[in-house]
């Protein structure tokens, strides 16, 4: 059977990337055939500038070369542009006469510089910088001439006039307007840039209007003229006043453009068999200039195009960081403001320190930054995020490493660090191993980053680092990982909540039928989705799902810890801490018994019997005659408890009794993570519930309820959710809030996790406004542990029984 | 003579799972992928020991539950960009019978 034909025109970063990103996921779907109208392969265009300032080289920048497209058998046209689209007869042809017949066509023109339309515009000498060519020949001028002149102060004519005062050029930077990128900096920030540019040894002339190039006796330009009469030599004239979508094209071949060739949400043109990525798209209303829209666009587009059909494009948050060496700027969102929006604002003009955070209704809405720009990656995830930062207004300024953490995020200025400073704590890595793995294996992206070195791939505290190293080593080609897109993993490019969505929607009740629906990319999928999959089915069908052992970690799977020489731990439930002469005795003949290497109080006030080996499991849970603690599981783990009004002269509420009744209503309860409660009779506060998943302090006239702290990596005190008089209506709101998390957090989220991403608004919206909804949650919650059963007596009983028996070989 | 040993019926292994055979040259972990092929490898992790027998199982690869290392079940070797190799020894399904050779 013949394949369907793609054709694509244009061959830069946004339809290359569609490609790959087709040909990942239908590699032998299409026959590509690829026209691109310079002689290059393609190339990374954001690089363009360190190229001019001597920092790299053309062959650094390059991503797919000419081998790329054979070893993928795609038919590539350098050199040719594409001057016709017959879509009657779904042709298109070039200007040398080269035609290619399509099925589906995919517009990736870019864009063209704006040239002001002044006298001189086409005198030899004037050049705009988009692409090698132009690269080359302002290095060329660099070399032979002295007075550059750069109209405009934007992004890519500051990085232009950069480039060329390295390379030995006097430069002037002409701007139409009062101060220097104005799209992305205000006016104070502006002010700090243009100091320190001019300290770099470059002039400015702001608020000047060219009105003409004027030719020397060589033909070449020599000077420009400005209007109010007065000149300025010019040997090199650079135009960088903005860009313009290439719709040429389109547009002559009748298809619908407004400053852009316009898409829906799956990248399609009014043409159904013609899509358009990149700088030539407007996408709701926006033509996107930077890499990271133009890379969604492009997974977007290839998603269609492999006939998925599911995925959306909705539009892109973007942020800018200027690369000019030993300048730290970064801006993002709508960082002037307007009506309803305040300002918090940081500036030490002195110290080179100029930061500003636009807020709106409690979020963040856009921010710039200016000689610190260590904290942009986080202001722009919080951004993107819309998280509520009421919480955190105090601290916001102060960044990232101020919000009572123990790990290294953000705590060191990537840059200056030295190569044998460790990064990553859990993994024992440094920086250097890090900046070698980016520049070795070519890596972009934290992802990458994480599977070659392990840096930030455990508990995460150092990933703002390691995004701020990776920043600081391939500057503006750094990608900054979309969270609010998170694919469940490597296997699917759905996104948990996509997941969980269809899982409840078209009734899927088994792992393979999930993977079916999705069209997984591994067949048996990977330990990442599995275990994910095995929750969330369970979860949404309590009473219907059939567990998959294969798919749980081992020690769900052994009801038991896991140690690092292959043993076992084993801690029997406890309730609330609460334990008698008899259990104990119990507890310690079991150990002698078992001669159990070592017998240890935890954390949550149980006892933990460790050193066991697996075979013994069953026997040691059938002589203890005790409910499994749910110690190793993403489950809940324990209620701890002070004494309580019973004993303790300060005591107000018994705390334990409340305690222990927790413990057994959420007994046997799986979680996306491990669950711990707490519960204090006072507001002393002994059984320390302010650091707790939930945490309940009693008071004189009831109950406070906290939600989502943590004591782990990354120390978090717990919110305020509410506060109530009876104990039962605290196993109400907690049981609710729980039934929440487990309902809505992805998998691995602990709650502060969840709770962060959806804000504590929501949470008080669901759990404490809405009765009904919170009464709901509760009776959901009762009803999915109604028939739970204790997995150490099953075991004991014969279930599972040759997990726990090694084959003996007779030989 | 064949250095041949029967394990188990195949049945015995779960499916995306694996047993631990206790032999004379230490434990060996058999596994059974998705599609019924087996395959056995010394019982340690070329990171720091762990037992992989004890892993999740998909594709014909195993994930350490020490520490994350993948570990490719018809090699023995890691998988990028983890590096470290663990023994492989023979095995086959012989008329639903699991044999192992460990010479």
């Amino acid at each position: 059977m013949k394949k369907t034909r793609l054709v694509v025109i244009g061959n830069g970063m946004a339809g290359i990337r569609a490609l790959e990103e087709l040909l990942k996921l239908a590699p032998e779907m299409y026959d590509i055939t690829v026209f691109g109208a310079e002689p290059h392969g393609n190339y990374n265009r954001i690089l363009l500038s360190p190229v001019l300032a001597g920092e790299m080289t053309i062959k650094d920048i390059m991503l797919n070369d000419v081998d790329w497209y054979a070893q993928n058998g795609i038919t590539l046209h350098l050199n040719k542009t594409v001057t016709q689209i017959d879509r009657a007869r779904h042709k298109v042809i070039a200007a040398d006469g080269t035609e290619a017949d399509y099925d589906r066509l995919l517009l990736a023109t870019g864009s063209n510089p704006f040239m002001l339309p002044v006298p001189g515009i086409d005198l030899p000498g004037v050049v705009a910088y988009r692409d090698i060519r132009d690269t080359d020949e302002m290095i060329e001028a660099a070399s032979r001439y002295r007075h550059a002149v750069v109209i405009g102060g934007g992004l890519l004519g500051l990085e232009a006039a950069n480039g060329l005062k390295l390379r030995g050029m006097d430069v002037t930077v002409v701007h139409l307007m009062p101060w220097l990128m104005e799209r992305q900096l205000d006016r104070a920030a502006a002010g700090l840039l243009q100091q320190s540019l001019e300290a770099k040894g470059l002039k400015f002339l702001l608020e000047k209007q060219t009105a003409e190039l004027i030719a020397g006796e060589s033909g070449r330009v020599c000077a420009i003229k400005f209007k109010g009469g007065e000149t300025l030599p010019a040997d090199l004239v650079v135009m960088a006043v903005g860009i313009r979508p290439n719709t040429d094209l389109a547009e002559a071949s009748g298809l619908y453009c407004n400053r852009g060739v316009v898409v829906n949400d799956t990248m399609q043109t009014y043409d159904p068999r013609i899509y358009a990525v990149g700088e030539c798209v407007s996408h709701r209303g926006i033509a996107y200039g930077l890499v990271a829209p133009l890379f969604e666009q492009a997974k977007v587009c290839a998603n269609h195009l492999a006939q998925l059909g599911i995925s959306r494009y909705t539009g892109s948050f973007t942020s800018t960081k200027l690369k000019v060496t030993g300048i730290d700027l970064f801006s993002a969102g709508n960082f002037i403001g307007g009506e309803g929006t305040e300002e918090i604002v940081l500036s030490d003009p002195s110290g080179g320190v100029y930061k500003k955070l636009v807020v709106k209704d409690d979020k963040i809405i856009g921010s710039v930054l200016y000689g610190d720009t260590a904290d942009g990656s986080w202001y722009f995830q919080l951004l993107r995020d819309g998280q509520n930062i009421r919480e955190l207004r105090g601290r916001l300024m102060l960044g990232q490493s101020h919000l009572g953490n123990s790990g290294h995020q953000g705590q060191n200025n990537a840059a200056s660090m030295p190569d044998e400073m460790e990064v990553c704590g859990c993994n024992g890595v440094c920086k250097g191993t890090i900046v070698k793995a980016i520049k070795e294996n070519g890596l972009f992206t934290l992802n990458d980053v994480r599977k070659h070195t392990k840096a930030s791939s455990s508990c995460g505290s150092c990933t703002g680092l390691v995004e701020q190293i990776i920043a600081s080593t391939i500057g503006g080609a750094y990608l900054p990982a979309d969270d609010t897109r998170k694919p469940l993993c490597g296997c699917t490019d759905y996104t948990h909540e996509e997941i969980r969505k269809a899982i409840a929607e078209r009734r899927l009740k088994s792992i393979p039928e999930a993977m079916g629906f999705f069209e997984w990319r591994n067949v048996n999928g990977c330990a990442s989705c599995r275990p994910a999959l095995n929750y969330y089915l369970l979860c949404t069908w309590p009473h219907d799902y059939r567990d998959d052992p294969q798919s749980r970690f081992i020690n769900e799977r052994a009801h038991a810890n896991i140690q690092k020489d292959g043993t076992y731990s084993v801690v029997p439930r406890i309730y609330g801490g609460v334990t008698t002469p008899s259990q104990l005795k119990r507890i310690a003949e079991v150990a002698e018994k078992y001669a159990v290497p070592t017998v240890k109080i935890t954390g949550g006030q149980r006892v933990d019997l460790l050193g066991v080996r697996k075979e013994d499991l069953p026997k040691i849970w059938a002589d203890l005659d005790m409910p499994s603690g749910f110690a190793y599981g993403k489950s809940i783990r324990t209620v701890k408890t002070c004494v309580g009004s019973e004993w303790c002269r300060f005591g107000v509420q018994d705390s334990t009794r409340l305690g222990i009744a927790l413990e057994k209503a959420l007994d046997r309860m799986w979680a996306p993570h491990k669950v711990k409660l707490a519960v204090s009779g006072c507001p002393r506060n002994c059984a320390e519930a302010t650091i707790k998943d939930v945490g309940i302090v009693g008071v004189d006239s009831g109950w406070e309820i906290y939600v989502a702290g943590n004591g782990g990596i990354k120390a978090e005190v717990s919110l305020f959710l509410v506060k109530v008089k009876s104990a039962e209506e605290v196993m109400e709101y907690a049981g609710a809030f729980i039934q929440l998390y487990r309902e809505e957090a992805r998998y691995l989220d602990r709650t502060v996790h969840w709770v962060q991403r959806v804000g504590m608004d929501y949470v008080k919206k669901r759990i404490v406004a809405d009765a009904a909804g919170r009464l709901a949650l509760y009776e959901r919650l009762k009803d999915a542990l109604r028939d739970e059963k204790d997995p150490w007596q099953e075991r004991v009983h014969g279930a599972a029984a040759r997990e726990f028996v090694p084959i003996r070989l007779q030989s | 003579m064949s250095e041949w040993m029967r394990v188990c019926p195949l049945e015995e292994i779960p499916r995306l799972g694996s047993r631990v055979v206790q032999t004379g040259k230490g434990d060996v972990a058999v596994f059974r992928s998705g599609s019924d092929e087996v395959f056995a490898l010394r019982d340690q992790c070329p990171h720091k020991g762990g037992p992989l027998s004890q892993g999740i199982v998909f594709d014909r690869k195993v994930t350490c539950p020490l520490h994350g290392w993948t570990v490719q079940l018809d090699s023995g070797e890691a998988v990028a960009p983890d590096c470290g190799c663990t023994h492989r020894y023979r095995a086959r399904v012989d008329k639903g019978e699991v044999y192992l050779n460990l010479s």
